[in-house]
Formats: structure tokens, C-alpha cells, sequence
């Protein structure tokens, strides 16, 4: 019984944090566009839907290898965000809030439909990226697929840390994002450094969409769920703190696998969104966020 | 060098700027002076790319800049340092340096603003011990030298100065004047000032321009200025009484 428990515990937790870096991912793109705009960008999940899908077909149907294909599909979504901020973001002549944010709600249906038309309305399969066997660690087994989803998200926050600390361009993003005019009086571009954010923020949603296709199969219509789970990491780390975006991430899966285990796997998303909201009457800025930004906010 | 001819510029609906006309001549100080509300702030966020122009136009060095955006005006060589100290507080010292000068980097690479930099701290030496400490650390008068630093790290020929002085001790008031003096000199700079403090402006300024309401209703030697009675009694707050009775 004793080591039964564990077991399970294990096991769920394993399940937990592959869903919560797919989170993780989701909530950091969230944030970067966040972060450059003040707006949220709700077809991030559909980044994360088209980054799955392109790896499909890339991989199934043309038969590529999984590092090209990888490649390619993330340059892909990569350029749909940038064409989506060009045609629908940067374009705006008053841009308010209220306004981009319909806007992005606008393209999150368009690109739903259009990959609609391109995929079918079936899921996809897609082989796991390595063929082994899942791996028993004391009793419970991790697939060797979530091994690369949890090296993935690794490799994406320092990536991430990287860029925003140590890169010309980083300093500059996070300039903007601090104090948007100070940053134009340094002579920084604010608009390129918004399409960057979008570049940037398809790119890692792409990512996150390609490593989990093997697991959960993806249609076009899961980007609605993905993205409001990712949305709700973002939230409870406090909006534009992908650090805390990514705990949060990891928590939020962490808490779905276990309440899907524990308590009834049909119920395992509300209660994810109920201690969601728990977090958020008692915490408004987030479990990272300060009290004091959460005023300055627009919202 | 900088001449703004009948410039209007609105917030909203409201007329903040109302055909303001001036010119800052090379290698000249010059002072705006002006209450609350005046439109002074405006004024040079409007040159500075930050508002834009309703009507009237805008020439710097000869060019015509109306409508500009305040990036590519920074590459023309005009700096604005806003009201404030606005600094990027959660980065450190040294990135907001490099921040600062980061056309430099653009341009010219790493190496150059590296010793950009280096002398930037021979200018400003406080800055050189609060290198690694985020910005926000700083003390305010340390903070409004970062703010200019930052200005002066894109290699400006002009710069746009909005109350250096806001809330900051009458000591280090007297210090960030002398240093505006010096740099003006030492890097052939002109300077567009604004402030309340209007007698530590005007004395180390050539001249001055008085604004209300939107408008510019004087413009005069800043020792003229000094010793206008008018002035006195509105702006530097002295010999109120004889003129009242």
C-alpha cells in the first residue's frame, strides 16, 4: 500500500509536468507579447496548435528528418507571427488595449480556420520522437517523450534567460517593455521590438505544440484549451514574469495530474481553474507578482 | 540649429501648444521658464518626437524633423531627457548605460561602446561604484546623472533637459547645473532647458523664453530675464512684495 502510494504520486507527477511545461511554454509566449504590447495574445494557442500540426505533416507525409522538420515548422509559425502582428497589430492607428486584443481574438479564429482547411478536423498522430521504451523509475514509468519535453522547456528558459540578459536585443525588449518611451528617447525601434515579441512568442509556442503532438494527437481546435491553461500560468506567476510563468506552469499541470488522479480525471481541468481562481482572490497580482504593478496594470 | 515656427499640439481635444515659434542656436543654453501647466514638458516632447505635431513645423540643423519618430531623431542627434529620471530601475547601472548607447553598438560595435562607456564613468565617477547595482538603487541625484549619462551615451548635439532638477537637494541642484555647464562647453553641445528652479537655470543659461497658457510671451538675455521685474515676481519668487504694493 505504503509503496503504492508513491508510485502513484510519481507517476502523477510525471504526468503533471509534462502538461505543465507545455504550460510553461504556452504562458511564456504569453508573457513576451504581454511584456512589449500590454496586451494578451490569444491565438497563442493557436501557435501551438500550428507548430504541432506542420510537424505532422512534415514528418508523416513528407517523411523529413525530426530535425529539419523541427526546424522548419518552428520558422513557420515563427513567420505567421510576424506577418499576424505586420497585417493585424502594427497597422492599428490608435491601438488601445481593448482594441489589439479583439484583434488577436480575430486572428486566433481566423488561423483556427485555417487550419481547419489545411489539416481536416481529425487529430493527427505523430510518432514520439525516440523509440524507446518508457523508463521505470521506482515502480512508476516516464515516457521518453516527456524526457524531451522537460529538456525542451530547459533549454527554452535558458535560451530565454539568456537573450533578455546578456544580448543587445534582449536589454533593448526588456527597455521597451519597463519604459517605453525612455527606451525610444535611447533610440530604440519600439515597433520592431513588438514584432520580435511576436516572432518570438509563435516560435516557442511552435515548440511547445511539436513536443507534445506525440503525446495528446493534435486536431486544430486544441489551441482554445492550451492557450487558456497557458493563459492561466501566466496569470497565477504574475502576468510578465515568465519565471514565474514557468513554476506556475509546472504547478498548474502538476495539480491538473493529480487532481485527474486522485479525484475524477472528468473534473481534473475544473479544478485546475478553480484553485486558479483561489490564487487569484488572494493573491491579484499572482504568486510572483507584486501587489504594487498589479495597480499600474491596465488590467 | 533647432527652430520650431507656429508648432500646436493637442492632448485629445484640448489645444496645448498654441503656434509656439523658438530657436536654440548652436552652442547656446537656452532656458524655458514657465508655471505648471504652461506647456513647457509638451513642448519638448513634441521636438523630441514623443507628441506629435498638430500644425507648424519643426527644423533641426536646417531639415525639416516634423512628425519624425523619437528614435530616428535620437540618430539625428538629439537627445530628450524627460521629467523624472526616467531610467530602466529594475537593470543595472551598466545596462542602462549600454542602453543609452545602444546605437553605438549598432553602429559601431562592441569595442566602441565599451570605451563609450568608460568614459562615460570618467564623466559621472558615482556611477562608476554603482556599476553592477540596479538602477533603481541609486539616490535621485545619482539617478538624474544616470538619466543624462544615458542621453549623452548616443553622442548628441543637442540636448532636451525637463527639470533636472525635480525634487533633489539644493547641493546636488548646484552640482548637475555646474556639470550641464562643463559638458555644454567640453562637448560643444546645445542645450534646451526647462525649469522651475528658474534662477540656477537662467545663470548658467545665454537665454530665455517665457511661456503661458500654451504660448511663448517673452523671449529675452537671460540676464535680462534675471533682472526683468515681471519675471521676478511670477518665476524666481523674489521681491514679491514691492511689486504687489
Amino acid at each position: 500500500m505504503e509503496i503504492g502510494l508513491t508510485t502513484d504520486m510519481l507517476q502523477f507527477l510525471f504526468m503533471g509536468i509534462q502538461r505543465g511545461a507545455i504550460y510553461a511554454m504556452v504562458a511564456m509566449g504569453f508573457n513576451m507579447i504581454y511584456n512589449a504590447t500590454g496586451i494578451i495574445n490569444f491565438a497563442q494557442g493557436e501557435f501551438v496548435v500550428l507548430g504541432g500540426l506542420m510537424m505532422v505533416s512534415m514528418t508523416m507525409a513528407l517523411n523529413l528528418s525530426l530535425v529539419f522538420a523541427f526546424m522548419v515548422s518552428v520558422a513557420f509559425v515563427t513567420v505567421v507571427g510576424i506577418l499576424m502582428e505586420r497585417l493585424t497589430i502594427n497597422p492599428v492607428r490608435r491601438p488601445t488595449v481593448l482594441r489589439l486584443i479583439i484583434i488577436t481574438i480575430a486572428v486566433s479564429i481566423l488561423l483556427k480556420g485555417a487550419a481547419m482547411c489545411f489539416w481536416g478536423k481529425g487529430s493527427h498522430y505523430m510518432r514520439h520522437f525516440t523509440d524507446a521504451p518508457p523508463l521505470e523509475i521506482m515502480g512508476a514509468y516516464i515516457l521518453p517523450q516527456t524526457l524531451w519535453i522537460i529538456g525542451m522547456l530547459a533549454l527554452v528558459v535558458i535560451g530565454y534567460v539568456a537573450f533578455f540578459n546578456y544580448t543587445m536585443t534582449g536589454k533593448c525588449m526588456r527597455a521597451c517593455a519597463i519604459n517605453r518611451d525612455a527606451a525610444r528617447l535611447a533610440g530604440i525601434n519600439d515597433r520592431r521590438m513588438v514584432m520580435l515579441s511576436f516572432a518570438l512568442s509563435a516560435a516557442i509556442g511552435a515548440i511547445a505544440g511539436i513536443i507534445i503532438t506525440p503525446i495528446i494527437q493534435m486536431d486544430y481546435a486544441r489551441g482554445a484549451l492550451l492557450g487558456l491553461k497557458g493563459f492561466g500560468a501566466a496569470v497565477v506567476g504574475g502576468l510578465g514574469n515568465s519565471m514565474g510563468a514557468v513554476v506556475a506552469g509546472l504547478l498548474l499541470g502538476i495539480i491538473e495530474a493529480g487532481s485527474g488522479g486522485y479525484i475524477s480525471s472528468h473534473y481534473m481541468d475544473a479544478i485546475a481553474l478553480v484553485i486558479m481562481l483561489g490564487v487569484l482572490f488572494v493573491r491579484p497580482g499572482g504568486l510572483f507578482g507584486s501587489s504594487e504593478m498589479v495597480r499600474l496594470k491596465e488590467f | 540649429m533647432l527652430r520650431l515656427v507656429n508648432v500646436n499640439s493637442h492632448y485629445g481635444l484640448v489645444r496645448v501648444l498654441k503656434n509656439v515659434s523658438m530657436h536654440v542656436g548652436q552652442g547656446e543654453i537656452v532656458t524655458l521658464i514657465g508655471a505648471n501647466g504652461a506647456g513647457k514638458t509638451t513642448t519638448l516632447r513634441t521636438i523630441s518626437g514623443l507628441h506629435p505635431v498638430k500644425a507648424g513645423r519643426i527644423y533641426f540643423q536646417d531639415r525639416d524633423i516634423t512628425g519624425w519618430p523619437a528614435e530616428r531623431l535620437v540618430e539625428l542627434g538629439i537627445a530628450h531627457v524627460p521629467e523624472g529620471r526616467q531610467i530602466f530601475s529594475p537593470m543595472s547601472v551598466n545596462d542602462n548605460l549600454e542602453l543609452g548607447g545602444h546605437l553605438v553598438y549598432k553602429h559601431y560595435g562592441k569595442k566602441r561602446l565599451k570605451s563609450e562607456i568608460d568614459q562615460m564613468l570618467d564623466l559621472f565617477p558615482v556611477l562608476g561604484q554603482r556599476r553592477p547595482q540596479y538602477a533603481g538603487t541609486l539616490s535621485g541625484g545619482e539617478q538624474q546623472m544616470l538619466a543624462i549619462a544615458m542621453a549623452l551615451m548616443s553622442g548628441p548635439r543637442m540636448l532636451l533637459l525637463d527639470e533636472p532638477s525635480m525634487g533633489l537637494a539644493p547641493m546636488i541642484i548646484r552640482d548637475i547645473f555646474a556639470r550641464i555647464a562643463r559638458l555644454q562647453q567640453e562637448r560643444k553641445l546645445t542645450v534646451l532647458l526647462i525649469e522651475q528652479n528658474a534662477k540656477a537655470a537662467l545663470n548658467i543659461s545665454d537665454r530665455g523664453y517665457v511661456m503661458e497658457t500654451g504660448r511663448i510671451l517673452l523671449e529675452e538675455e537671460a540676464g535680462a530675464l534675471l533682472a526683468n521685474p515681471e519675471v521676478k515676481r511670477a518665476y524666481l519668487g523674489r521681491d514679491q512684495r514691492e511689486v504687489w504694493e
